[in-house]
């Protein structure tokens, strides 16, 4: 607050002290003179970058992006050949980027909770397991650890010898392949149909749970949602007539023709991470579980609640103020540690950047679009999380 | 060069490499001089082209041509500084100053002669990309290879040529892309690919020194590009873009006026005025390159005339056993032809 002090300002609105000592007026200055210096030192990096390019003769801009790209990429979620552009060629390192990241979070949650309640166990050999995996995992560099599942899967015999566990089942050096249902029409409705069973099933178990808490009276979940996502896309397959073409792999040549595959390098991939992840994961858990006071389970039992309830109702709810933050982390991780793909041949959309580096001479545009999309993919994952967090937060008085 | 709204936010997210690399664009010659040594950008192990032994020291048809540009400048082959680069390293390293001299079996194209901001000296080993395949798979001509796994390194012309033959020849192929290239190569020995693609001599290099059994891959007999490989500069340096080109004609055209490493002293007497001028005894050539009057002279002695290199590196007298074939003089056939140094 200024002072009211009529001596000041000499004529003007008394009470406000000179121009230049305006605190407002020195505050929007700052700021003002704060923009423009980042604001010069950014047009100066950009002019300096951009007069660099133009002495050496090195192309700019992001034309690139619609020629012909001419590299083949291993395996990809769409259809892509060689003759296709670069913008393809990146789209498709992206999506396979996502699927990895996305099953290996899955995956690492589900295996490090498992780890992370196994430390916790009353079985000192479960609990030294656990302990053991948690430590090595943690202390070896990841990139090792690829190397070492690469490689291992590379023992597996020749696509000649393959391992046949089922008819139609092979495991080989080159992969897994395994039969699938060719696609027919119906398939798309009955991916509709699965949502929609989905929705109607969340639907319902809110019904159920307002009606429990309102009577009393507990009415049925679990199999009403099994039949409403498991029996409407079979009751619209039947009706389509159960049409059912299975393609089966067949050994032709160098590999098998036919079926779905998954790669060596994907497989490697997939296992390191999750692996790695879950460690880290496991020791959130554990640290999760242990923050929830003893009291709180003790009273549970007293009460004369099962095992399960407990965790499921008591603590877990507790732990996960404690461990959601730090999952993120684990999360972000996991998306970013996907880019060691490079190393061991699978073309996620680091190993795709990298020779388009190499083949059109334009590394700071194609850096520049490798992080901003990872930048917009983490800031997913931590916007997700955030809400998430922010949903299951202890709300204080 | 457009820069549209989305060049100038790229550029603003990663300018910040490119601050520190200003100045080097005319004047490498005086920046090599300062420094001492050259800076010489090399694979991370291609025995016969570069490839360190047990005790590091480098050797190779590719470091011998760092070698004696760096005798032509310092008067010694050994003031080089080997930078080893992968495939996708050794451009950025090249474009932003790191090396002076990319020799790294690089491929001649118009794209990086153009696009990338390179020239090119004179190539030192016409090749050709082949495919080796083990031999118990039975395969005699790359046109059975329809649906094979390919084990390939990226950003490479390798990589490119790979899919235009395939799609030329309406053929498919599942391809294993790894950029080191032990692990590659491993990844073909066990069996991962059926086919191991690259230049030729690389082929060669493999088979004889890393595969462990030379007898169990054959080098499949089509050859389906041309790999004419050069050393490489920046551009915007004619003068050193001149000395590195005349050192390569240097070497070739001592072979082709019997100079060798061990008679090189002794040519200095000869009567002829060709090789007067061009060891440096009739002065003047040097100073037109900027260089000492002896340049040629050092540049022989560190590592001898081109086909003193060749047979040392990869020819009769290295595991590789290449033929000159394409590389033999213009006088025996070939197409190493020097342009006249006077």
């Amino acid at each position: 607050m200024v002072a009211e002090d009529p001596r000041v300002g000499g004529g003007r609105t008394p009470g406000r002290a000179a121009f230049w000592n305006d605190r407002d007026v020195r505050a929007v200055l700052y700021q003002v003179l704060l923009v423009l210096g980042i604001g010069a030192v950014a047009w100066y990096l950009i002019h300096n970058t951009l007069a660099n390019l133009a002495a050496r003769n090195i192309a700019t801009g992001f034309g690139f992006l619609g020629r012909e790209s001419g590299f083949p990429i291993g395996e990809s979620l769409i259809a892509y050949t060689p003759a296709n552009t670069y913008l393809r060629a990146l789209l498709v390192g992206l999506l396979n980027t996502l699927k990895v990241a996305s099953i290996g979070v899955v995956l690492a949650t589900i295996w490090g909770t498992l780890l992370g309640v196994a430390r916790l166990s009353s079985n000192w050999l479960i609990r030294q397991l656990a302990s053991w995996y948690v430590e090595a995992l943690r202390n070896t560099p990841l990139l090792l650890q690829l190397f070492l599942w690469y490689a291992i899967l590379q023992g597996l015999p020749a696509v000649r010898q393959a391992f046949n566990p089922l008819p139609g089942i092979y495991l080989s050096q080159k992969g897994l392949v395994f039969p699938v249902i060719a696609l027919e029409p119906v398939h798309a409705v009955m991916a509709a149909l699965f949502v929609v069973g989905i929705g109607l099933s969340w639907w319902w178990a809110g019904r159920a749970k307002a009606h429990q808490n309102a009577t009393g009276q507990i009415r049925p979940v679990l199999l009403p949602s099994l039949g409403l996502i498991v029996g409407l896309p079979v009751i619209a397959w039947l009706i389509a007539g159960a049409p059912f073409e299975p393609d089966v792999p067949v050994l032709r040549g160098f590999n098998f023709q036919g079926g779905a595959a998954i790669s060596p390098e994907f497989t490697a991939l997939l296992f390191g991470l999750v692996v790695y992840t879950a460690s880290y994961i496991a020791e959130i858990v554990r640290a999760g579980i242990q923050a929830v006071p003893r009291g709180q389970s003790e009273a549970a039992r007293a009460l004369g609640l099962p095992a399960g309830r407990i965790l499921r109702l008591i603590v877990l709810p507790q732990a996960l103020r404690v461990i959601v933050p730090p999952m993120t982390s684990q999360y972000l991780n996991l998306t970013k540690n996907s880019t060691l793909a490079v190393a061991i041949g699978f073309p996620d959309i680091l190993s795709t950047i990298n020779t388009s580096i190499n083949q059109t001479g334009q590394p700071i545009e194609c850096i520049a679009i490798v992080m901003v999309v990872f930048l917009i993919v983490s800031l997913s994952i931590s916007a997700f999380m955030n809400w998430y967090n922010a949903r299951i937060r202890l709300i204080e008085r | 060069m457009r820069q549209g709204w989305l060049g100038m936010l790229a550029v603003t997210l990663a300018a910040g490499s490119m601050v520190a690399s200003t100045g080097a664009i005319a004047g490498t010659l005086d920046a090599v001089k300062q420094r001492g040594e050259l800076a010489c950008g090399v694979s991370t192990g291609v025995t016969g082209f570069s490839a360190p032994d047990a005790q590091g020291k480098w050797s190779g048809l590719d470091v011998d041509v760092c070698r004696a540009v760096a005798a032509a400048i310092f008067g010694s082959g050994d003031k080089v500084k080997f930078l080893p680069s992968t495939a996708q390293q050794r451009f950025p390293m090249l474009q932003s100053g790191e090396v002076d001299l990319l020799a790294r079996n690089t491929t001649w194209t118009l794209s990086r002669d153009t696009e990338n901001g390179f020239n090119f000296a004179p190539v030192t080993f016409y090749d050709g990309q082949g495919f080796l395949v083990p031999t118990k798979l039975g395969v005699k001509s790359a046109k059975e290879l329809n649906g094979a796994t390919v084990c390939v390194q990226p950003g490479t012309t390798t990589e490119l040529n790979l899919a235009d033959y395939f799609r030329a020849n309406k053929m498919t192929f599942k391809s294993v892309v790894i950029s080191e290239l032990n692990e590659l190569e491993a990844a073909f020995v066990s069996g991962r690919c059926d086919v191991y693609t690259t230049d030729a001599s690389g082929l060669a290099s493999f088979r004889a020194a890393r595969s462990g059994n030379p007898g169990a891959f054959m080098i499949l007999p089509e050859r389906i590009s041309k790999e004419p490989l050069a050393p490489t500069v920046r551009q915007g340096d004619d003068q050193w873009f001149d000395i590195v080109k005349w050192t390569v004609y240097a070497l070739i055209q001592a072979e082709e006026s019997g100079i060798t490493q061990a008679n090189v002293e002794e040519m200095k007497k000869s009567d002829d005025p060709g090789i007067k001028r061009m060891l440096g005894v009739t002065p003047g050539m040097g100073k037109m390159l900027g260089l000492d009057e002896e340049w040629m002279v050092n540049a022989i002695k560190a590592v001898g005339n081109y086909g003193e290199s060749f047979e040392r590196n990869v020819g009769e007298g290295s595991p590789l056993q290449l033929k000159r074939g394409l590389n033999d003089l213009w006088t025996r056939g070939g197409l190493m032809y020097a342009m006249p140094l006077r």
